[in-house]
Parts: C-alpha cells; sequence; structure tokens
C-alpha cells in the first residue's frame, strides 16, 4: 500500500503481544456490546438447547440439564469485525465436541439460532475439536444477557458475529446457508487473520 | 448453495480515496468531514464506512464511521467525535485539512438502515454521537419521502453537545410530518422545556406512536442503547421492530 496518511504516527498502544492482534485490529480492555436489536431475556425454565436439522434423533437439553453436562474453562483472544480485539478472556461453558459427542450425521455445516432471531453460519469442523463452545460463563460469573447471557456460541478462531449470543440450538446442514449478517454483506466464513470481514474479502 | 456461491465470487469493498472537501466544526469536540469520493458506490442511511490510516513506516489503523450524508447528496459526509484517548479520532478531527486525502472503503451494514420504501412511522432516538446515523435517515428522508411521518428523541449532555441543531430545529419547524425533541441530561438552558433527564421507559411511552407502529432505530452508547431497547419493548414495540447500534467510547 503506498498511500500514507499525511501527519498519521498512530499511538501504536495496538500492538500487543506479537501474534495475537489480527490485521486491522486494536486491543480493548473493557468488552463492548454490539446487537442488533433489543436483548432476548428467555427465563431460564423456558431455555433450552436443541440439535435438530440433518441428524436423525434431534438432541434437546433444559438448563439443568445442559448446566450438568461436564464443562470447560477456556482462556481466549476474540476477535470483533467492528476492529476491537480483547485478549486473554475467560469462559465456562460446554464444548460442542461434548454436545455432538453421539450425534450421526453427514452435514457439514451449523447454523447457530438463537433468541431474538439471529442466525449465523459455520462449517462444522470449524465447531468441532476443541474449538467452540457454548458458554454459560465469563469470567467466573454467570454471562451478563447484553454479552448474550444465559449462553452464547463461542468460536474464538473467526471474527465475533460468529459467537452467537442467546443461542438456543444448531441446525446441521449439508449445504453452507448464510446466516443473518452473512446475508447483510459480512463474510461467509470470517477468519480474522485473513481479513475476512465483508463480502468479497 | 447457490447463494452461498454467489457470495463467495463476489468482489471485496475495495479501499479508496476520498479528498476533504469540506470541514464543519459541529461542536467543541464533533467535526464532520465532507469527502469528495469520485467511485462512491452509494449508500442507504444508517450505513457506515471504514476508515483506515497508514503511517509513514507502514503502520495502520482502522475504525468505523456512520455516513451522515443522505444517499442523495452529492458528497460523503461522516462526523466525528474526538476521543481523548482514540487513536484514529484525533486525527480526523484535528489533523486533517481541506485537500488531504483518506483511505475508506464502505458502504458496510445491511440492517441498521432505512430506505423509503420501508415506511413508517419512524421513531428515531439516538444519544450522544448515536445521532449520526439517524440524521442520515432525516436527510434521506426529507431527500425523498417527507411524508413518512417522523419522531427524533435526541439525549445530550448539554446544549453545546448537541450536533446538528440547527438544521434539526429548521427542518422540524418547516416539516408538519417531523418532530424532533431533546433530551438535556446535565445542562439545561434558561426556560428549558423539553427533556431534562437521560431517556426513560416514561419518555418513551410520551413518544412512542400509537399501537407502536412503524420502525424505530436506536443508536448511542451501550448504557443508553439497553435502557431505550428493553423501554421500546416495556411500551409495547415488538423486539423485531427495534433496530440498534452501539457507539461505545471505546478505541476512537
Amino acid at each position: 500500500m503506498s498511500f500514507v496518511s499525511r501527519g498519521f504516527r498512530g499511538k501504536r498502544r495496538d500492538e500487543g503481544p506479537s501474534g495475537r492482534v489480527p490485521p486491522g485490529q486494536y486491543l480493548v480492555d473493557d468488552f463492548p456490546v454490539l446487537s442488533a436489536g433489543p436483548t432476548p431475556r428467555t427465563p431460564l425454565e423456558e431455555w433450552d438447547f436443541v440439535i435438530t436439522g440433518a441428524i436423525a434423533e434431534p438432541k434437546r437439553w433444559s438448563w439443568d440439564e445442559f448446566k450438568a453436562l461436564p464443562s470447560e474453562t477456556v482462556t481466549k483472544d476474540i476477535h470483533c469485525v467492528t476492529k476491537w480485539s480483547k485478549l486473554d478472556t475467560v469462559w465456562e461453558g460446554v464444548s460442542l465436541d461434548t454436545l455432538l459427542e453421539d450425534v450421526e450425521s453427514a452435514a457439514e455445516y451449523v447454523v447457530a439460532f438463537c433468541d431474538g432471531g439471529y442466525t449465523t453460519n459455520l462449517p462444522l469442523e470449524d465447531v468441532t475439536d476443541g474449538k467452540a463452545w457454548i458458554a454459560y460463563g465469563f469470567d467466573g460469573e454467570p454471562l451478563d444477557p447484553e454479552h448474550g447471557g444465559p449462553a452464547r456460541l463461542l468460536v474464538p478462531h473467526l471474527y465475533f458475529w460468529k459467537s452467537a449470543k442467546w443461542v438456543r440450538g444448531l441446525r446441521l446442514l449439508d449445504e453452507d446457508e448464510p446466516g443473518f449478517w452473512e446475508s447483510l454483506g459480512y463474510h461467509m466464513y470470517g477468519d480474522p487473520w485473513r481479513e475476512q470481514r465483508y463480502w468479497g474479502d | 448453495m447457490a447463494r452461498a456461491a454467489v457470495l463467495g465470487r463476489l468482489s471485496p469493498i475495495a479501499w479508496q480515496l476520498g479528498e476533504v472537501a469540506e470541514l464543519v466544526d459541529e461542536t467543541a469536540r464533533v467535526k464532520t468531514l465532507v469527502l469528495e469520493v469520485p467511485d462512491w458506490p452509494g449508500h442507504r442511511a444508517g450505513q457506515h464506512v471504514d476508515v483506515r490510516l497508514t503511517a509513514e513506516d507502514g503502520y495502520q489503523a482502522q475504525r468505523s464511521y456512520s455516513i451522515a450524508s443522505a444517499p442523495e447528496d452529492e458528497r460523503l459526509a461522516i462526523t466525528v467525535e474526538r476521543l481523548d484517548d482514540g487513536e484514529v479520532s484525533p486525527y480526523l478531527a484535528e489533523e486533517l485539512v481541506v485537500g488531504d486525502k483518506l483511505e475508506l472503503r464502505g458502504p458496510i451494514g445491511g440492517y441498521f438502515v432505512w430506505e423509503a420504501g420501508q415506511g413508517g412511522p419512524l421513531l428515531l432516538v439516538g444519544g450522544g454521537s448515536g445521532i449520526v446515523p439517524l440524521v442520515a435517515m432525516l436527510r434521506n428522508r426529507a431527500a425523498s419521502a417527507a411524508s413518512v411521518p417522523a419522531r427524533l428523541v435526541y439525549s445530550a449532555r448539554s446544549p453545546d453537545d448537541v450536533i446538528y441543531r440547527q438544521e434539526l430545529d429548521r427542518v422540524a419547524a418547516s416539516d408538519e410530518e417531523l418532530e424532533v425533541l431533546y433530551a438535556l441530561t446535565r445542562e439545561q438552558p434558561a426556560g428549558w422545556t423539553g427533556y431534562a433527564r437521560r431517556v426513560d421507559e416514561e419518555i418513551l411511552r410520551e413518544v412512542a406512536y400509537p399501537s407502536c407502529e412503524g420502525i424505530a432505530f436506536v443508536c448511542g452508547p451501550t448504557r443508553f442503547v439497553e435502557t431505550v431497547a428493553d423501554g421500546l419493548v416495556a411500551v409495547g414495540y415488538a423486539p423485531e421492530q427495534v433496530r440498534t447500534e452501539r457507539f461505545g467510547p471505546t478505541g476512537g
């Protein structure tokens, strides 16, 4: 890139530990909130998590059943397409490997669906083998509703819009189909290290 | 699959250079940059652009800014609040002069948008610099669909913090279908008859359209957006009628 912004030096506060901040991102210490509409508030007694779609026997867990599943605490860097990254965030939740353990399916994609109508699509291989969780705890506390509580998808290696807030289930699909932001100009895959922010990136 | 394949083939939203044609001081901390962008593909009210700054040594910083201009305007305008601890906003608000070039790409975003075809009535609730995409909607409405009823509730700390004050008062006075209401939360001028507190459920109940018809757009800092979006649902708006966008002090 040959263009130089006359007089711009930059604060360089953004570089962070080498190799941990993807291109075009800057570090934050707080935890910004983004969402397209009001924060849904589903009572826990009405909450469930389901796996449906291309699957012989759909699966369902109530909140109590879900909380009884083996959980993991993981520390991850997260990257939002609006340019902020946050390092070493600590989450507690259930690995998707646990949820998909007995699932027999030829599906190659999943769409996560949520209270409030939000959806996002991911390749199945991006949510298995220790790469994704349904998180219900953040920093040792229950996950705040504005950050996606009671539970959100956590897929830290992709831009954070893929980590759907207020998640209620996964639909297994044979073919990829765009979710909410993916239909509105955002990238189908969303790898922050390749800066796949928008269509065509 | 067909659709995914189409998306995959799209060419990227290209970075391009705009030239600063005009700078407008809106408030002590807020400036509007009017840009000449030769290859601008057009936009819808509510969308934003990504701005990228590059230092001599190649270091880059990117941020997103809401577009303030209407799709009908000849030049692209963004309105920038200078954040003291920011990296990009101080450059945009203080360093740039007319004739400088600025690298940008867009338009970005497809949900927090309004077009005349979506109709109304339109309830716009903005806090601080969250007014920017809402004013783009009002400008678009004035240019294309002035008969759509619209109501703006604009929360600012003090009269001096109100962006676009003259324009808003002027269009509100000349347009029977448009109402502009201010909530000045910290400091009000003598004789102030508008709201003198943060936007709350009671205010929203007063400004909501009968039967909560139409669409509501809410933009501002997180706390503001959470309160207003929850409040709108509490007074009867369905969640899918309420579209939100956040402006935080983060980064800048």
